[in-house]
């Protein structure tokens, strides 16, 4: 943090930019889910953010994404001979997706932000307030 | 026993606390979904009274008397954050905020009349 302390804003602030790569992250295996490959090794598998905490003082601490995985869930195999894509044995791949969780992901991600956007109002309100003691 | 202290009494260290104890519960919120986190708060009472009548300093008064939340329900990844606490504690803590607030401002009023004389 450059020789600054964190203050209230950096902490809700990254917090907000950590929930956006999140929902990015959900976006982005929600659009590839049911998308379909003629290998296994083409196949879609699904991204997730990792979530570190980075701490300035003790007790004050904010989170960044350590890095984007993508997880090892194995794309489900369908025998679809009628599929353009399908291989020689006619079989094709689904993307490794489960929409159920991506969408419990989303909506969790959602809340965060949320969260984190009443936290920078009122932590602003309460030094708007600050600000203007005594006039 | 500085200038400030004598002006304010003990609502200058107070608003200090509140504002340090407000970052504490932010990054708690902040860190809801890290795994293993630990969630911390203050004792804000004994953290009060270190910074008033044993004098410390207001960050040693903080870590003096901070610990770690004991969750009700602990989850798997390891985090003890509980969003309903965490925001309970906010909001509380906002408008102990704005009390302290209060308090200083009316305080100032008092000693700006008695300097104008009116």
């Amino acid at each position: 943090m450059a020789g600054n302390p964190m203050n209230i804003f950096d902490i809700s602030g990254r917090a907000m930019s950590a929930q956006l790569v999140r929902l990015n992250a959900t976006a982005s295996n929600m659009a590839n889910a049911g998308n379909v490959t003629g290998s296994e090794a083409a196949a879609y598998r699904a991204i997730r953010p990792v979530f570190q905490s980075v701490t300035d003082q003790p007790g004050v601490s904010t989170v960044k994404v350590q890095q984007v995985l993508t997880t090892d869930a194995k794309p489900v195999k369908r025998h679809d001979p009628q599929h353009p894509l399908a291989d020689k044995d006619g079989n094709v791949w689904e993307a490794a997706v489960d929409s159920s969780a991506e969408m419990i992901d989303m909506l969790e991600a959602s809340r965060m932000y949320q969260n984190n956007v009443q936290v920078l109002q009122t932590a602003k309100s309460l030094m708007l307030d600050t600000v203007r003691m005594g006039k | 026993m500085g200038l400030e202290d004598s002006l304010f009494g003990v609502h200058g260290k107070a608003l200090e606390l509140r504002s340090q104890r407000l970052s504490l519960l932010a990054s708690n919120i902040a860190n809801a979904s890290t795994p293993g986190y630990k969630a911390r708060d203050i004792d804000f009472e004994s953290a009060l009274r270190d910074a008033t009548d044993k004098g410390e300093s207001v960050n040693n008064a903080m870590n003096g008397s901070m610990g770690y939340r004991v969750p009700l329900q602990p989850s798997l990844d390891g985090n003890t954050v509980e969003l309903s606490t965490e925001q309970t504690l906010f909001a509380e803590n906002a408008v102990k905020y704005s009390t302290t607030l209060s308090f200083l401002e009316s305080r100032l009023n008092t000693i700006t009349r008695a300097l104008r004389g009116e």
